[in-house]
């Protein structure tokens, strides 16, 4: 576990023990883990980080209103199979032409659609590319509550089994069962069958601690008392009434705002200036702006 | 998972219990899950107090709500007092001082060996099913079944008996058992406790969640309102979940010839891709009208509250609340939190002496263009209109425009064109008219509603 909290910092990500713990039981127990949290506190970077830690290749899927398995899982190369036909038909002409009656011209052409409906004619999409991939990947299955109820069930197979089933060529099995990651915003209710399936993740808001490891991290350039102070404020900010709260990936940029401006300290001028990059929101920034000094002052 | 060793039967027992604790902590899990549970304690062993329950949390909660509740459940169950040391030290000469014939309960009360006090103590709750404790109200009786079980009253015998005896040494002896009997007792009120936390909490609110389902809307204590509040917003949400879905429809068999043909542009003109029609069943559209006149008065909290929570999980609600006049509370619903929004309501409009009439001129008035084939009328008033003019008329254009209207009344059928109640005249123009005044009867008919009169 600690190996793993390591490892994870060693790439970037700093992890709770919560978050070690569930990429832990993900590798042994071969589950996909469900990811939920609020936008931009770091779902997607966990998975980006746990593929360069293993050294898999990152193999992401986003979904969306519509996504349907010819998108998802493969399709048929259908202006290959069209040119080789072209290409094919004086020889298949020829071919036929000796056939002494129909049934043999038959018997011959259903050879040749089964040749059209084979792996070289298969366009893999990033389900099938995942199972596929020797010596497993991390697939990262972005967004999972955006995409149609229909889409999650279909999805179930995959999940539980690593395998897919394609008609005309059977059931396509993982060689190594990748790791998954599902994200999820909680734009709607996931199903129950689709949770049970997954090890479940929460990842809160971090704390004032983590946050500022975090933003050690990833914006090493920020002097210490700088960051304490702007990882405050971004605390308080919290604490208010948002329409949109910032979250972790904010903090990270603003600081890397900072970093760019050559803030050595913050002072009000520099936070009215910009806020824009941690509040998303014109009604957020007009509710913030007047009260920015006594933010800035804290609770003392 | 062949690497790690099965675990103990004790630890896998101990698992089994926290899994059932779980379960009466309303969170759920499913045999693969509890199999999924016993594989990850595998995985981690039991050394580790956080990384078991980190492991367990991440395989067993599956929202934050349900971690909360994990985290909770983890903590009771797993909490044991720690053994105080000092006993050790103050009785160590006590053993040799009890009677040959004590019960083996005294020996351990006296020699102070906490871990097997403990233990015994364990094993008799494992004998009486403490843990199959469901109300609150058990507590004493249980108390009492588990330290009888334990020995309990040979102990109180033999102290008895040493009392009786007169000789200093079996006084001082007597008073030392009577106290650590009396600590024993302690501990195994706060072990009959810890298991009312962690299995009987939740079913006893169960229980009274349904007896308050079940309860007429008129006689529900003010008290009882946050209880309600609860109820209402899952029952709400669960009802909103099952019918918002929108619906895709293949018409059979009908080719969408443009896009088919736009389509097979990328294929050189040949149709590879076969398009058909296909048809999107709008999400329902509800209109509702709510009474909330002096004579409902009682039942009008709920049927706001009711609304409220229905406007949170039905995107395409248009709300109306009447007495004299029906007004729009679509603003109030969305824009204001559940109190406030309820409260305004009925200053606005609530408590005033109802007239059907108006009330349906108002409301026909600003929506009456917007009532078509999709939407459905849902009221619910008592139909008491103080013997102004019904409006008949009105009520049929509307039921002539819409899907279908559904009249809900507090009032048992038998009331119905009692006095000035024109409930049967309006029932006439309604598809559905029923009686409703219970929570669990408002659940049951708007599920009904929102099954056979709204999506077709």
């Amino acid at each position: 576990m600690d190996d793993l909290i390591a490892g994870l910092a060693g790439v970037g990500y700093i992890a709770s023990r919560r978050i070690a713990t569930a990429l832990y039981m993900a590798l042994h127990l071969q589950k996909p883990i469900l990811v939920e949290g609020v936008a931009g506190v770091g779902k997607t970077e966990l998975a980006l980080c746990s593929a360069a830690l293993l050294g898999l290749p990152l193999i992401r899927m986003q979904c969306y209103e519509g996504l349907d398995e010819s998108k998802a899982l493969y399709e048929w190369k259908y202006g290959k199979q069209l040119l080789y036909t072209q290409i094919l038909k004086d020889h298949m002409g020829r071919s036929l032409a000796d056939a002494p009656d129909m049934e043999t011209a038959m018997e011959r052409l259903h050879g040749a659609g089964d040749l059209f409906f084979s792996e070289p004619f298969l366009e893999p999409r990033p389900l099938l590319t995942a199972l596929r991939t020797e010596g497993g990947a991390v697939l990262l299955i972005d967004e999972i509550d955006k995409s149609d109820e229909a889409f999650e069930a279909f999805l179930l197979e995959v999940l539980s089994a690593f395998q897919a089933s394609i008609p005309e060529i059977g059931v396509i099995r993982a060689t190594t069962p990748p790791v998954v990651f599902l994200t999820s915003n909680n734009v709607r209710d996931l199903g129950d069958a689709l949770k049970r399936r997954c090890l479940h993740l929460h990842i809160p808001l971090p704390d004032q601690a983590l946050e500022e490891r975090i933003v050690a991290a990833r914006v090493p350039g920020v002097e210490d008392a700088l960051r304490a102070k702007l990882v405050r404020f971004v605390q308080t900010l919290r604490t208010m009434d948002l329409r949109k709260l910032p979250s972790i990936s904010e903090t990270v940029d603003w600081a890397r705002a900072l970093l760019l401006l050559h803030a050595r300290a913050l002072d009000a001028e520099l936070v009215r200036e910009t806020l824009n990059v941690i509040l998303k929101f014109e009604a957020d920034i007009a509710a913030v702006e007047p009260r920015i000094g006594e933010i800035l002052a804290g609770p003392e | 998972m062949s690497e790690a060793l099965p675990p103990g039967p004790p630890m896998q027992q101990a698992l089994e219990g926290f899994l059932r604790a779980l379960r009466a902590n309303e969170v759920r899990v499913s045999p693969a899950e509890a199999i999924d549970a016993h594989r990850a304690a595998a995985a981690v062993g039991y050394e580790d107090r956080e990384v078991l329950r980190d492991s367990l949390c991440v395989t067993l909660a599956k929202s934050a709500d349900e971690v909360a509740r994990f985290d909770a459940c983890f903590d009771a169950f797993f909490a044991r007092p720690a053994a105080p040391a000092r006993r050790q030290v103050e009785t160590r000469a006590a053993p040799a001082e009890t009677p040959p014939e004590a019960p083996e309960l005294a020996n351990q009360l006296l020699s102070g060996d906490e871990a097997a006090l403990q233990a015994a103590m364990e094993a008799s709750a494992a004998r009486v099913g403490a843990s199959e404790i469901r109300l609150a109200s058990q507590r004493s009786l249980m108390t009492r079944r588990l330290l009888d079980d334990m020995g309990l009253r040979e102990v109180e015998a033999l102290i008895q008996a040493l009392r009786g005896s007169g000789a200093p040494r079996d006084e001082a002896l007597a008073e030392r058992l009577a106290q650590r009997r009396a600590e024993l007792f302690q501990q195994g009120q706060a072990y009959v406790e810890r298991q009312v936390q962690l299995f009987a909490a939740e079913s006893g609110r169960r229980m009274r969640e349904a007896i308050l389902a079940r309860q007429k809307l008129t006689d529900i204590d003010p008290e009882e309102m946050r209880a309600m509040e609860n109820l209402v917003r899952r029952m709400a949400k669960r009802l909103a979940t099952k019918y918002s879905r929108r619906r895709h429809r293949a018409h059979k068999g009908r080719l969408d010839v443009r896009r088919t043909l736009r389509k097979s542009m990328g294929y050189g003109g040949v149709p590879f891709d076969i398009v058909w029609k296909t048809e999107t069943v709008d999400k329902p559209k509800i209109v509702v009208l709510c009474d909330v006149s002096r004579s409902v008065a009682s039942a009008a909290q709920f049927l706001l509250l009711f609304l409220y929570s229905l406007n949170e999980v039905v995107e395409r609600l248009d709300a109306y609340a009447f007495s004299d006049i029906a007004v729009s509370v679509n603003d109030l619903l969305n824009d204001e939190t559940v109190d406030d929004a309820i409260s305004l309501i009925l200053d606005r409009v609530g408590f005033r002496p109802t007239d059907y009439g108006r009330s349906l001129a108002a409301f026909f008035e600003a929506q009456g263009a917007k009532l078509d084939r999709r939407t459905t009328v849902i009221v619910l008033g008592d139909g008491r209109s103080n013997y102004a003019e019904p409006r008949l008329d009105l009520m049929r254009s509307i039921a002539e425009r819409v899907r279908s209207v559904i009249w809900l009344n507090p009032e048992p059928e038998t009331y119905w064109n009692q006095g000035d109640s024109k409930a049967l005249d309006y029932a006439r123009f309604c598809t559905v008219a029923k009686p409703c005044n219970s929570l669990a009867e408002l659940e049951r008919i708007i599920e009904d509603v929102l099954r056979s009169y709204v999506t077709h």
